[in-house]
């Protein structure tokens, strides 16, 4: 649509094509977070460790039986993705920030909900494989058995974790223009997403009962939190990145 | 400034007036009996909490759209002062909770409600606080501010959901609600002048905040002077 408006106009060679759709943009910063995070594998690797951590000291503060671990376990499993996610997902911008990668990012002749949504699915992705990871180790350790309930396990971690993406890589463009950004992040982001865990737990409690049925409400509430953050930081995108 | 004088002493008269209405003019409550009198001052730090972080939203948004100096410094003044009230009516309800229900605290929907909105806004002022460029402040508390007020709906949504043991609303709650007359207005009163109290002392903070800008632009202007001048007297060395 916006390419065949420019097309009678004479473009410089090397110039930026203004003409970019948010959907390509979105695909080439998200190809480019992907690719600078598989040649590192630094945030991968530090998430998934730092929630094995969470969870080992867990076994510490509750007697992880069978009984108990179906009380605690969702909300133990949440509180790992959440404090992970708040750590993970603090360098997402302020990486950006040592050799003012930002500033020529902006320049990109793209909108800049194309660059927000871009390390918003990159995000997604690795906290994807985080849980991934973290889930079956999860159920290892505390003996509860997620073999029948697989697929609508994922519908919910997929739900919840795009809340935590949506916010979070907000926060973290807003973090990283603040000193002691570190701290800021968790501080901002973890009262944010109190109906997030709220929903997330118990949608994850209904499927690590005895007899697993599925919440439908908590999973609607997750899909309504996810709706609300993504349209605001659509609608405030542009504030959001403005130099 | 010329009004202040004025304002201050018509908030400082309804203050006594509304506080002597609560405890002396306001009729015995049939189970709570005394202990009902902390209320009118509960719920009117309850509404004027409401009305300043409402008006910090708006400020937000128009800071937003306008790019106007004033809306920042009006968002800053509104959170400030609903962080006043927020905790003004936490303080009042522990109190309150205690002798009537026990304890201190519980976990219920519109308490932790208002204990989550509590830390955002405290969040919000942090992140003030740590941001250097005020343009840069102004625009990014104003998108966290966005976010906190569009999540309260949806933290009181979940614990309602979830758990609740707050009373229900006693007025307008249903057909057995409702307050005595005079209830009713010793409750008017006391809202009155504590939203008058807020939007006194809002004024003044708003003006702090103009004046902390103006004194920012002298710095700076002087600065640049003091820079320029240098500038001149080394390109006039041969």
């Amino acid at each position: 649509m916006g390419r065949a408006a420019t097309q009678g106009r004479c473009l410089p060679r090397f110039a930026p094509k203004p003409d970019m759709t948010t959907a390509r943009a979105t695909a080439i910063v998200l190809t480019k977070e992907l690719r600078m995070e598989f040649r590192a594998r630094e945030l991968l690797s530090t998430t998934v460790v730092f929630a094995l951590v969470v969870v080992v000291l867990f076994s510490f503060a509750f007697d992880p039986t069978a009984g108990e671990s179906r009380r605690y376990g969702p909300g133990l499993l949440w509180i790992a993705f959440l404090f992970s996610g708040s750590l993970m997902l603090n360098p997402s911008f302020a990486r950006e920030q040592s050799n003012q990668t930002l500033d020529a990012l902006r320049m990109a002749p793209v909108s800049p909900f194309a660059i927000l949504l871009g390390k918003m699915l990159a995000n997604l992705i690795f906290m994807a494989i985080s849980e991934a990871i973290l889930v079956p180790v999860f159920a290892v350790l505390y003996n509860i058995s997620i073999a029948g309930i697989l697929g609508r396990l994922a519908g919910v971690l997929l739900l919840g974790t795009i809340g935590l993406v949506v916010t979070g890589t907000v926060f973290s463009a807003i973090a990283a223009h603040a000193r002691m950004r570190e701290l800021l992040m968790p501080l901002l982001l973890l009262p944010i997403l109190a109906p997030l865990l709220i929903a997330a737990v118990e949608a994850t409690a209904s499927l690590f009962a005895e007899q697993p049925a599925l919440d439908l409400a908590w999973l609607a509430f997750l899909a309504g939190f996810d709706i609300v953050f993504l349209t605001a930081s659509w609608l405030l995108s542009d504030f959001l990145l403005e130099e | 400034m010329k009004g202040r004088g004025a304002w201050t002493a018509t908030i400082a008269v309804l203050m006594f007036f509304a506080g002597y209405a609560a405890l002396f003019i306001a009729p015995d409550e049939r189970t709570m009996h005394e202990l009902m009198r902390i209320f009118y001052f509960h719920l009117s730090c309850w509404v004027a909490m409401f009305c300043a972080l409402t008006l910090g939203f708006v400020a937000n948004i128009a800071w937003l759209a306008t790019g106007k100096p004033k809306w920042d410094w009006l968002g800053v003044a509104s959170v400030e002062l609903g962080v006043v009230c927020c905790t003004g009516g936490l303080i009042t309800g522990v109190l309150w909770g205690r002798p009537a229900w026990g304890i201190w605290w519980t976990w219920d929907a519109r308490l932790t409600t208002t204990f989550i909105l509590w830390l955002l806004y405290i969040s919000y002022l942090l992140l003030r606080g740590l941001i250097e460029d005020p343009q840069r402040r102004a625009s990014l508390s104003a998108i966290f501010g966005i976010f906190a007020f569009l999540d309260t709906p949806l933290v009181y949504a979940s614990n309602r959901l979830w758990r609740t043991q707050h009373p229900a609303p006693v007025i307008m709650g249903g057909p057995d609600s409702g307050l005595d007359a005079m209830m009713g207005k010793v409750l008017i009163i006391c809202i009155i002048s504590v939203v008058a109290m807020t939007v006194g002392v809002l004024i003044d903070r708003y003006r702090l905040e103009r004046l902390r800008h103006e004194l920012d632009e002298l710095r700076l202007s002087a600065e640049l002077r003091s820079a320029d001048s240098h500038t001149v007297l080394t390109k006039g060395l041969p």
